[in-house]
């Protein structure tokens, strides 16, 4: 994916400078990159009333995307479940566990757009799939995005059911005791993004 | 309410006592027993339950403070000598210090691992410090000796109750027992 993702930007460059044409005007087909240090996926769970908070260490994203051409975006965000942080070693371990992530067999989360469209104000709405566990299931994120200093800060949140990935089935599907609602919240930091 | 036996406790003590008894009693059980279970849906049930009984026990000991600075204990038989009553005087202030420490440590280890305790599973309190994994470990260990201490001094006080009660027969132990257990020309 990497090779062909790299290939088409050799492509597009080599056709920029080709045919004489500003490369920026290209560029922003490609160039939207993931701020890793600056961007956060965490989520909060309920244990018996008490929010339980977590987040991912580790993930990945190929966007691309244009503010003035929504509908043209897509984006392929990786999240390694391996990462798990919640502060408490015994927890990240059940965590792996087949009971709930399964994810020393299955260590990736997923997300794919499918489409992507403009709900004016700078925000906008990903729908797409979300796949853990193998399981994918329809999801929509509904992002604002806010630009500073050539940064693009796109914060979103989402709900899933934790019960529809089969997280947490057998022991633990109790939903009195670990409820099925899991907020996702996303803060990303991207860069290249055209101007809103 | 009690004007026949001047020299026992108001119905509302007797109350505090053996309601916060037993909830003590339990929650050190359960305390004893939750800490080294396997990652379970037991073990979040017996976690949340101990520290619904905390709070539960440092609330009424808030209001059963109150009510003893307002209705003072019944002094102690002439018949006790007096090392006996400073020694009494010392362990009750002892459980009292204990009652609210003990509480208020497992609340600061709940906070400090991150975990806000949500009375009942309804009712959000506030954390007494902020997350800090290496702080949660550091009190951990403060929350049970001090629970240990707390089971120590009631051990005490309960084999000084029955002293009273079989050995020098002073009428101390009945001053708190429920009004249905005493015998009926006493009330």
């Amino acid at each position: 994916m990497m090779n062909k993702f790299a290939l088409n930007v050799v492509a597009v460059a080599a056709l920029a400078v080709g045919t004489g044409i500003s490369p920026t005007v290209y560029s922003q087909q490609a160039q939207q990159k993931l701020i890793a240090a600056q961007s956060e996926i965490s989520f909060v769970s309920r244990q018996m009333g008490v929010p339980v908070s977590g987040n991912f260490k580790k993930f990945a994203a190929e966007i691309v995307f244009d503010p003035k051409k929504p509908e043209l975006g897509k984006v392929s965000f990786t999240v390694d479940l391996l990462s798990t942080d919640m502060g408490s070693p015994e927890t990240e371990k059940e965590l792996k566990g087949s009971g709930w992530f399964d994810s020393i067999k299955i260590p990736t989360a997923t997300f794919i757009s499918t489409t992507v469209k403009s709900l004016g104000g700078g925000r906008f709405e990903f729908a797409g799939k979300l796949a853990i566990k193998g399981i994918s299931q329809n999801i929509v994120v509904p992002v604002t995005l806010t630009q500073a200093n050539g940064v693009t800060k796109v914060v979103g949140q989402f709900n899933l059911k934790r019960l529809d990935f089969k997280i947490g089935d057998g022991d633990w599907n109790d939903v009195s005791l670990v409820a099925n609602e899991v907020i996702v919240n996303v803060k990303l930091a991207l860069s290249g993004v055209a101007v809103l | 309410m009690n004007t026949q036996q001047n020299n026992a406790y108001s119905a509302v003590a007797k109350m505090f006592h053996w309601i916060l008894a037993m909830l003590i009693i339990g929650a050190f059980g359960v305390g004893l027993y939750m800490a080294d279970l396997p990652v379970s849906p037991q073990r979040l049930k017996l976690y949340n339950w101990h520290k619904w009984a905390g709070v539960t026990i440092l609330a009424l000991s808030a209001l059963r403070l109150c009510w003893r600075l307002y209705q003072p204990a019944p002094t102690l038989p002439a018949s006790v000598v007096e090392w006996q009553k400073r020694a009494s005087h010392a362990a009750h202030i002892a459980l009292y210090i204990l009652f609210f420490a003990v509480p208020v440590l497992g609340w600061i280890y709940s906070s400090a691992a991150g975990f806000p305790i949500v009375w009942f599973g309804v009712l959000p309190l506030p954390d007494l410090v902020d997350k800090n994994r290496e702080f949660a470990e550091f009190i951990k260990p403060f929350h049970g000796m001090a629970a240990k201490v707390l089971a120590a001094v009631v051990l005490l006080h309960i084999v000084a109750a029955l002293k009273h009660h079989f050995v020098e027969h002073d009428g101390v132990l009945q001053r708190m027992l429920p009004n249905f257990m005493l015998p009926k020309k006493r009330v």
